[in-house]
């Protein structure tokens, strides 16, 4: 019970709903979503956004959403929230996509919301694998990495190279902002905060496409315990996912500071 | 009001802008860029959303989030372009939510050619994408008919929240004709419950086709069944020609239609009783009229531009009540009179 003596310093944000999470022990997919719905209720647009939902892990984001959401096909959720915003272009429009929605099967898709400079917002997580089908390799496995259709670890000499997607966006016209954080320590996670809040404010003031890029552990998939996957992130991805501000293109500059 | 001249796939974005078109997404293919570039010249300036897609694939996922946000949208493509938007298309129908499109159809299968050809009739009437579901298709025969059907599209989607299709052969995106254009509607705004505008002032909602539970995916079906009778019970449309006194009929829609009605009446001329029945709404196909015509004439001819897809329909309806033959054309090439005549012919000299 609350009394006099006792203050609320911790709870749901209002853009939350109260559910039990489905994501794995220890990851981080959770932080991400609690991040976007505190952002969302601090810039007071809880009433006009409209979340699009990715294939993948993160299928059911719109369950722990007090938000208006629609679930987009594999790969098309960029197209999907170009047929929202050019529809509804005063309300908020965001994505949330993982790296084999984003960087394998929706490549087209993302590529061409970023070209045309679509008002979107695009938070793309990045875990290196295929979560949801059980841990195949995606587009951004590193090279060597073991996963259950690289098993004997990624060659890349057979199965390519893995792909940086915010560097490729950065170098689109129409693209904003692009940036990488990650979110495998609190001082990563305040950081991709901001970038989330920056992202919203780049689309709030009509100033074309934005992106986050998020880091994010898969201890299920990878077969390590919660805190090595944090490692991990830290020592094996962000070498290869050099953290950073991508593009900030001049005209939202001034939106970025704070 | 008077008739103007108008090319068919211009007629249909002209009529599709006069019912209130909010947003256009689409990507080129011959024979139906006109309608892309007429809409391409309109939209913008009327303050509408045109998009080139960068692919069909986009498109009609761009189509699939219009929808979601409420707002009268549309896509148009060709065959091969059609194949594409399978996917979107089973999203479309798996959560419940209004779009149309208009396939200008070519020669297939693969990359086949740009002359018109009737053979996406499966992939269009038999849902084309996973899953159970029919679109509603409908088959204009001229220009005329395309504008009209066009027009009353966007409320026949509405009201079933479905996909209606207009189903063109290349000849009638193509060809010019006499048209009367119906009068312009206003983009009507109103809440029908369902679409996705912001939580403001109401608890949020949720457009997704994902249900994990085989019961409740199974109830979701039952539901999307339920509907696909409602459609089957209201929507079928045909013509009929010379059916009164016929001893004869041959079936066909589209151009098809248009090539069979002058055989026909070059065949009457010589004493055959024959005529004409043209399905417009090939889903739902028009069974029941169909059963009730084969118990009183003695054979069928069936003529598409295909290698026979609606055939299997007219087979189904007629039940082997009395000989159907077949007469298609393919590869783009359209059956002339001069050579439906013979087939008239031929049905009667077997009987």
């Amino acid at each position: 019970m609350i009394n006099e003596h006792m203050q609320v310093v911790f709870d749901y944000p209002d853009s939350f709903t109260d559910v039990v999470t489905h994501y794995c022990p220890g990851c981080t997919h959770g932080v991400i979503h609690r991040l976007i719905a505190e952002t969302i209720d601090e810039l007071g647009i809880r009433e006009k956004t409209i979340g699009v939902s990715p294939v993948g892990c993160s299928v059911f984001i719109y369950n722990y959403f007090d938000i208006d959401f629609a679930e987009a096909a594999h790969g098309r959720a960029p197209a999907m929230a170009t047929g929202i915003k050019r529809s509804l272009p005063d309300r908020i429009v965001f994505t949330y996509q993982g790296d084999g929605d984003l960087a394998a099967i929706g490549t087209a898709e993302i590529m061409h919301a970023a070209a045309r400079g679509e008002n979107i917002s695009v938070f793309f997580v990045n875990n290196a694998i295929y979560g949801m089908t059980g841990g195949q390799m995606a587009p951004t496995t590193l090279p060597g990495m073991k996963t259950t259709s690289s098993p004997n670890g990624r060659d890349v000499e057979l199965q390519g190279w893995p792909i940086r997607m915010s560097e490729i966006l950065a170098q689109m016209p129409g693209a904003s902002y692009v940036v990488r954080r990650s979110v495998h320590d609190p001082g990563n996670i305040n950081k991709t905060k901001k970038a989330i809040r920056a992202a919203f404010k780049v689309q709030l003031n009509q100033a074309g496409f934005s992106m986050v890029e998020i880091l994010s552990s898969c201890p299920t998939n990878w077969n390590v315990s919660a805190t090595q996957a944090l490692k991990f992130i830290k020592e094996e991805m962000i070498p290869y996912y050099p953290l950073g501000d991508y593009k900030v293109a001049d005209a939202v500059k001034s939106l970025i500071v704070g | 009001m008077t008739k103007e001249l108008w090319k068919g796939n211009e007629a249909i974005a002209e009529a599709a802008l006069r019912a209130g078109l909010e947003s256009y997404f689409g990507y080129p293919i011959t024979p139906q860029t006109e309608l892309l570039e007429y809409l391409a010249k309109k939209m913008p300036a009327m303050g509408r959303a045109f998009v080139q897609a960068e692919s069909e694939l986009a498109a009609i996922n761009m189509v699939y989030g219009a929808a979601c946000a409420g707002a009268r949208t549309m896509s148009s493509s060709s065959s091969p372009g059609i194949s594409l938007m399978q996917e979107g298309l089973s999203y479309i129908a798996g959560s419940n939510v209004p779009a149309v499109l208009v396939d200008i159809m070519r020669g297939g299968p693969g990359l086949g050619n740009i002359a018109p050809s009737q053979a996406d009739y499966f992939q269009l009437t038999k849902g084309g994408g996973h899953g159970d579901y029919h679109p509603i298709v409908l088959a204009p025969s001229s220009v005329q008919e395309a504008a009209d059907l066009t027009y009353g599209a966007f409320d026949l989607a509405e009201k079933y929240r479905h996909i209606v299709i207009i189903a063109a052969d290349g000849n009638i995106g193509q060809m010019m004709e006499p048209v009367e254009l119906p009068a312009p509607r206003p983009i009507e705004k109103k809440d029908r419950g369902w679409e996705l505008t912001g939580n403001l002032g109401r608890p949020r909602r949720i457009v997704t086709s994902i249900y994990l539970q085989p019961e409740v995916l199974h109830e979701h079906n039952v539901k999307l069944q339920a509907k696909q009778v409602e459609i089957e019970k209201n929507e079928v449309r045909f013509a009929e020609h010379w059916l009164d006194d016929a001893e004869y009929v041959v079936v066909a829609f589209g151009s098809s239609a248009r090539a069979s009605l002058t055989a026909v009446k070059w065949a009457r001329a010589k004493g055959i009783r024959v005529g004409v029945f043209c399905p417009v709404s090939l889903y739902p196909f028009p069974y029941a009229r169909l059963t009730e015509i084969s118990k009183r004439v003695r054979a069928i001819l069936d003529v598409e531009m295909s290698a026979g897809q609606m055939l299997e329909d007219v087979r189904l309806a007629v039940a082997e009540r009395v000989p159907i033959t077949f007469f298609g054309k393919m590869g783009g090439m359209v059956p002339f009179p001069d050579e439906i005549l013979p087939e008239i012919e031929k049905m009667v000299e077997k009987k």
